[in-house]
């Protein structure tokens, strides 16, 4: 059996305190729970403010297009990779999935700068001072992000800080892809520097204080 | 002494890992993907022996206490490779052991049976060695060291071992008197005063025969006396 007589005696001791449990859900499933309450948020949002200030964004300039699909797939992988960290023994590559959609939201977005700035016409009427998006994104990273760290609760991140930072990525994503919907923000580069902030502070929070959360295992 | 350090104080430790660390990519690659048909008949028994804990795990979460103990026990030598790995000092490993087993005990429901048995516990393992090996980093930049003083100081002057053998000498010395007079003075002279047979056997006016079977008879008692054998 065991080598020493010391992890023999806590070998009987783990065992005749054993219960059944119940199994950790697969990550995938967390993550589809997590979409979904995004996804509730977002229909809420539609019923509210309708389609038309996105869709007006997107035909101005396609760039956003592709930068709101960026920020919604940085949301997915994210999430997904923070469920998987907290799953021991599997692969700690997965911790780079969000970095190609994030690269596409951060350069798609980068691209739409540009362009308005070489073409001020391509700019949309601002209806919100860029502040208003640093609180919306912070406003919704908050609930998003406690949620995430109330589904990883019973996992069991190795890496508890890495974790944290795939939650801020993920709710921060998520957040600026709520935003996509009631907010005509341009690709000016005060809005995006505003969401660019807004991002780094959830990410930089979350790190902060969710590795501590997480780590009492 | 690190090496008697009680369990019980580790299950309050978080299991951190804050800063850079080695990969999991550095386990061996059959470890983080799903079971597959074995290729060849030596990857068959690495895959059964883990596949085996596998399946004790999956019992263990259902409640099967043999299937557990079994499967602890038997995780005990991939726990020592892992520490050893992420240069644990053997004096240390037993106490890497310890805690990794706590942690296993607390995390059992995230172990999901189609996977790797041994990856899932190989990443637990690393990070508690890590964990021991920053505790005891952080520990040894705390305290001073002499090793000249330590080296030249010996136990013998350490009060409590001093009282401590006192107290064994003084119930060693209780148990003798309780013996019969016989064997009393046969442990007495042999054992106690170190005298060889003949200068027992005049001093006491018993046969050396005699002297001989009441000091195996002696010692048998207080052997019992102390160890509680039969």
């Amino acid at each position: 059996m065991s080598d020493s007589p010391r992890h023999e005696t806590l070998i009987h001791a783990l065992g005749a305190g054993l219960v059944p449990v119940r199994r950790l859900p697969p990550p995938w499933l967390r993550t589809l729970g997590w979409l979904l309450v995004v996804a509730a948020l977002a229909v809420a949002l539609l019923l509210r403010y309708g389609t038309g200030i996105a869709m007006e964004r997107w035909q101005a300039s396609p760039d956003m297009g592709w930068a709101t699909a960026g920020a919604v797939l940085t949301a997915i992988c994210a999430a997904w990779a923070a469920f998987v960290s907290g799953m021991p023994g599997r692969r700690a590559i997965w911790a780079w999935l969000p970095l190609p959609p994030a690269l596409l939201w951060i350069g798609a977005s980068g691209l739409g700068c540009l362009r308005t700035w070489v073409e001020p016409a391509a700019q949309l009427t601002r209806t919100h001072p860029a502040p208003d998006c640093l609180y919306f994104i912070l406003a919704f990273s908050i609930p998003l992000s406690a949620l995430l760290i109330w589904l990883l609760r019973r996992a069991c991140p190795l890496r508890p800080v890495l974790t944290a930072v795939l939650i801020g990525l993920a709710s921060a994503a998520a957040s600026a892809s709520l935003l996509e919907i009631c907010h005509a923000y341009g690709a000016a580069a005060t809005d995006l520097l505003a969401h660019a902030a807004a991002v780094v502070v959830v990410v930089a929070a979350n790190a902060a204080m969710g590795g501590r959360l997480l780590s009492r295992h | 002494m690190q090496g008697e350090k009680v369990w019980s104080e580790k299950m309050l430790q978080p299991l951190t890992a804050a800063g850079p660390m080695v990969s999991d990519d550095a386990l061996p690659r059959r470890s983080s993907v799903r079971y597959r048909v074995p290729a060849s008949p030596a990857t068959s028994a690495i895959e059964t022996a883990d596949q085996r804990r596998a399946a004790w795990m999956a019992a263990a979460q259902a409640g099967d206490r043999i299937a557990y103990e079994k499967l602890l026990a038997d995780s005990i030598p991939l726990i020592r490779a892992a520490a050893r790995r992420q240069g644990v000092a053997r004096d240390h490993v037993d106490d890497v052991v310890q805690e990794t087993l706590i942690t296993v005990d607390r995390v059992r429901h995230t172990y999901d049976p189609s996977r790797s048995y041994d990856a899932w516990l190989n990443a637990i393992a690393s990070r508690r060695a890590i964990d021991a090996l920053r505790s005891r980093g952080r520990r040894d930049s705390r305290e001073l060291h002499d090793e000249f003083a330590l080296d030249r100081h010996p136990d013998a002057d350490d009060a409590s071992a001093a009282s401590e053998r006192q107290q064994d000498a003084q119930r060693l010395r209780a148990a003798i008197d309780e013996l019969p007079p016989g064997q009393r003075e046969a442990v007495e002279q042999l054992g106690l005063r170190e005298r060889t047979l003949a200068e027992a056997s005049g001093q006491t006016g018993r046969s050396a025969g005699s002297l001989k079977v009441n000091l195996h008879r002696g010692l048998k008692s207080l052997r019992r006396h102390f160890n509680g054998e039969p």
